[in-house]
C-alpha cells in the first residue's frame, strides 16, 4: 500500500486549475440569488441530486466531479445522503410520471433557502424522451430551477463551472459589466 | 438440434436476418415452454408486438437463435413464466405496455406501470381504465422480522428504484426489488422514428453502455436492411466498445472496493477511469462516444495519430492497473469483505442465462463476442474469463481479466485499423432484424421491424439487467443488510436499461 501512498507525497497533484467562467446562460441564477441568503451560507454548498428519469450518463459526469481530476470538496461543495441536510437539489433526467412524486418529497423536505440545477439536456426541456406518454419533461414543470447545465451528457468541467456559479453569484454580473 | 426441432412445422418469415423468426402455433409455444424449463435452451428474450408475442430462444452449444411468434388476436397467450420464472418479469411488463395477458403467470401484479401513465397499455390498444398506484409486496411471516423500505431516491448518486428489505436482525430475510421509475418509453418513442432517430434513442437507453447500445441497434437495422457496414467502420466500433467496457470495469472496481470502505482503491481507479474517458474523448470528440455509431457505420473517423496515441495510453493503463490488481490481492481486510459475501450459484446463473460478469462469475461461459461472433470480434477473439465461485470476489476478478482482454484488444485494433469509407449509405425499405452485442454488462438484443417507408414499426431493446435483476434478490439472502451496496454495486444491474 506504501507503493502507493508514498508517490502521492512526492508528484504533483492530478487536480485540474479551477475552471474559468465561460458564457453560459448563468445569468438566471444571478438574478435568484438572493444576496442575504449567499452571505448566512458562505463558501459551502452541500448537494442533493436526484435521478428523476435520465438514462444514468448525466449520473457517470457528476460522479467524475469527485475524482482526483476535478476533486469538488475543495471548493466547499459535497454531496450528502439526506435532502434534509442539502441547499441544492440537482436533478438529471426528463422527469418521468413514475418518479414526479418522489422528486415533489425531496424537494419538499430540503429545508429553505434552497436551489434547484437541472442538469442535461432532458433536464431542461425532456430532450428525446418529451412526446412520451411516460415523461412529463423537463424539471422545471415540477419544481422551480434555478440554474440549468446543458450537455448530453454535460462534461465534469461543465458542471463544476455551473456549480461553482453558485457559490460566486455575482462574479458573472461582473464579467458581463466588463468590456470586450 | 434442439431450435430446429422445436421449429420444424413452421415457416420462417421472409426477410428476417440474420437469424429465422417463425410464426408458431399454441402447442409449439407450449414445447418451448417445456424446453425452457427442462434447461435445454435459454430464454434470450420475450417481448410484445401490435398483435402478437416473440419468445427468442438461445441454444447455446449450438450457438444459434429463433425467435418464435405466437398470434394474440385474442389479448392472451399462454404464460412461459408459470414454468420458467426468467420470463415474470418479462411478462408483466408485456402485459403493462401491450395489455396482453399471460395466462396461467403465477405474478399478475404490474411492472412497468406505475399506475401514473394516463392511460394502461400505451403500445397496444390503450385503455383509460388506469391501475391503482399501490403496489402490493409478496407478504414476509415470522417471528421479530422488520421491514427497511430504500428508494426511489438512494443516498447516492444512483440511479432511483425501491427496495423492500425483510430482516430479522441484521440478516437479510428477502429483498424484493420494484422498479420502473425511469420507465422513459423508448420503445414508444421508437415507434415512427427513422432509423437514424433510433439509433439516438437507443443510445440513450443506458448511459454506461451507450457505445454498445448503438453498436447492438446499428447491427439489427443493417440485418434488417441486408447491408454491412465498411470494414473500417467495423474497427472502430470494437474499438469504442471495448474503450466503453474498460471505463467501467475501471470505475466499478474501485466503486466495489469504495463499498467495502477501501477508498484509496477507489481513488486510483476513478483516476484511471477519468484517463479511459478522456483518451476517448481526443479520439472521438465525446467521452462516452455517444451518437457514434449510426446504422450503416460510424459517423466519425480517428486520425493516425489518434490511434498510435491509443496505443500508448494503454500501455501507461496497463501499468497502473496492475499496481491495482496487485493492491487488490493483497489486501486482507478487503478480501474479507468481497469473499463469499452476495454467492449466486452457478444453476440459477444457468437458469436465467445470466449474461456479462455476472453469469461468468458463477460458472456460465456465455460471451456474445465468442459464441455469436460479429465484427471485428470474427477477428479479434478475446479470451472468455470463466470463475465458479459467485461471490462479489469472483465478480470483481472477472472484470479484472476482462480489462486486460479490453486492453489487448483496444491495442491489436488499433494497430489492424484499415483504410476506407466509414458508412454504407441507407436505401429505405422494410425488413426485420435482431442484434445481439455483448456490452460490459452483459448481451444485449435489439430487434426492430422497418416498414416499407423505412421508419420503424417495432423496436424491442432487452437489456442484460431483466436476467440479472432477479438474481441479485437470491445472492442478498442471507447476507447482512450492511453488505446490500457492496453486493448491488458487484451485480451493477441498469435501472434505465431495464426500464425502458
Amino acid at each position: 500500500m506504501w507503493k502507493f501512498i508514498l508517490p502521492a507525497f512526492l508528484l504533483p497533484p492530478l487536480t485540474e486549475r479551477r475552471p474559468a467562467f465561460g458564457d453560459r446562460e448563468l445569468a438566471e441564477l444571478s438574478r435568484r440569488l438572493d444576496k442575504a441568503a449567499h452571505r448566512k451560507l458562505g463558501r459551502s454548498l452541500s448537494i442533493r441530486h436526484v435521478d428523476a428519469g435520465s438514462c444514468n450518463g448525466c449520473e457517470l459526469e457528476i460522479h467524475a466531479l469527485s475524482n482526483a481530476f476535478y476533486d469538488l470538496e475543495r471548493f466547499g461543495l459535497r454531496f450528502v445522503a439526506s435532502p434534509r441536510h442539502a441547499d441544492v437539489l440537482l436533478v438529471t433526467g426528463p422527469v418521468t410520471k413514475n418518479m414526479r412524486e418522489a422528486l415533489e418529497r425531496t424537494y419538499e423536505v430540503m429545508p429553505a433557502p434552497k436551489w434547484v440545477v437541472a442538469v442535461g439536456d432532458c433536464a431542461i426541456d425532456g430532450g428525446m424522451f418529451g412526446a412520451s406518454y411516460a415523461v412529463i419533461g423537463a424539471v422545471s414543470r415540477v419544481v422551480p430551477v434555478d440554474l440549468h447545465i446543458r450537455g448530453c451528457p454535460p462534461r465534469p468541467i461543465q458542471l463544476l463551472e455551473g456549480l461553482l456559479r453558485l457559490l460566486e453569484p455575482n462574479a458573472k454580473v461582473r464579467s458581463a459589466e466588463t468590456p470586450g | 438440434m434442439t431450435l430446429a426441432a422445436l421449429t420444424a412445422d413452421a415457416t420462417p418469415i421472409a426477410g428476417h436476418r440474420p437469424w429465422p423468426r417463425f410464426v408458431v402455433t399454441e402447442s409449439a409455444w407450449r414445447a418451448a415452454s417445456e424446453k425452457l424449463a427442462a434447461g435445454e435452451v435459454t430464454l434470450f428474450g420475450l417481448w410484445g408486438d401490435m398483435a402478437c408475442v416473440h419468445l427468442a430462444l438461445l441454444d447455446e452449444p449450438a450457438r444459434d437463435i429463433a425467435i418464435l411468434s405466437l398470434d394474440c388476436a385474442d389479448g392472451r397467450f399462454p404464460s412461459i413464466g408459470a414454468s420458467h420464472p426468467p420470463a415474470v418479469r418479462l411478462e408483466r411488463a408485456i402485459q403493462d405496455l401491450f395489455g396482453f395477458e399471460a395466462a396461467g403467470a403465477p405474478d399478475p401484479r404490474p411492472w412497468l406501470d406505475h399506475g401514473r401513465w394516463g392511460a394502461r397499455a400505451p403500445l397496444g390498444r390503450p385503455r383509460d381504465d388506469l391501475r391503482p398506484s399501490t403496489y402490493a409486496f409478496l407478504p414476509v411471516e415470522g417471528e421479530s422480522l422488520h421491514q427497511i423500505p430504500v428508494g426511489p431516491v438512494h443516498a447516492g448518486i444512483i440511479e432511483p428504484g425501491h427496495f423492500r428489505f425483510t430482516a430479522s436482525g441484521d440478516t437479510v430475510v428477502r429483498l424484493e426489488e420494484r422498479l420502473g421509475y425511469v420507465h422513459k418509453g423508448i420503445e414508444g418513442l421508437m415507434t415512427g422514428a427513422d432509423p437514424d432517430r433510433g439509433a439516438k434513442l437507443a443510445g440513450r437507453t443506458s448511459g454506461d453502455s451507450t457505445v454498445a447500445y448503438a453498436f447492438a441497434f446499428a447491427r439489427a437495422a443493417e440485418a434488417a436492411l441486408d447491408i454491412e457496414a465498411p470494414p473500417r467502420a467495423q474497427m472502430l466500433r470494437g474499438l469504442m466498445a471495448e474503450l466503453e467496457r474498460l471505463a467501467n470495469h475501471f470505475g466499478d472496481i474501485g466503486a466495489i472496493c469504495n463499498d467495502a470502505a477501501f477508498v484509496l482503491m477507489h481513488a486510483h481507479c476513478a483516476v484511471l477511469r477519468e484517463r479511459v474517458l478522456r483518451a476517448a474523448d481526443a479520439c472521438f470528440g465525446h467521452r462516452l462516444m455517444r451518437d457514434i455509431i449510426i446504422p450503416g457505420g460510424v459517423a466519425r473517423d480517428i486520425d493516425s495519430a489518434g490511434a498510435a496515441q491509443l496505443r500508448e495510453h494503454t500501455h501507461d493503463w496497463r501499468r497502473r492497473f496492475r499496481a491495482l490488481v496487485k493492491l487488490y490481492d493483497q489486501t486482507t481486510s478487503l478480501e474479507d469483505r468481497t469473499v463469499a459475501t452476495g454467492v449466486l450459484k452457478p444453476a440459477l446463473a444457468r437458469q436465467f442465462g445470466a449474461g456479462g460478469f455476472v453469469g461468468r462469475a458463477s460458472g456460465r461461459a456465455f460471451d456474445v463476442r465468442t459464441a455469436l461472433p460479429y465484427p471485428p470480434y470474427d477477428r479479434f477473439v478475446p479470451e472468455t474469463a470463466l470463475l465458479q465461485q459467485g461471490d462479489v470476489d469472483a465478480r470483481v476478478r472477472i472484470r479484472i481479466l476482462e480489462a486486460d482482454q479490453s486492453l489487448n484488444l483496444i491495442e491489436q485494433i488499433a494497430d489492424n485499423l484499415p483504410q476506407g469509407p466509414l458508412s454504407t449509405p441507407i436505401t429505405p425499405r422494410a425488413g426485420e432484424g435482431a442484434g445481439v452485442v455483448e456490452g460490459f454488462r452483459g448481451d444485449i438484443l435489439i430487434w426492430l421491424r422497418l416498414g416499407a417507408s423505412g421508419a420503424i414499426e417495432r423496436c424491442h431493446l432487452r437489456d442484460p439487467s431483466w436476467f440479472q435483476w432477479p438474481l441479485l434478490e437470491v445472492a442478498i439472502e442471507g447476507n447482512i443488510v450492511g453488505d446490500f451496496p457492496l453486493c448491488n454495486k458487484s451485480f451493477n444491474c441498469s435501472y434505465s436499461g431495464h426500464d425502458l
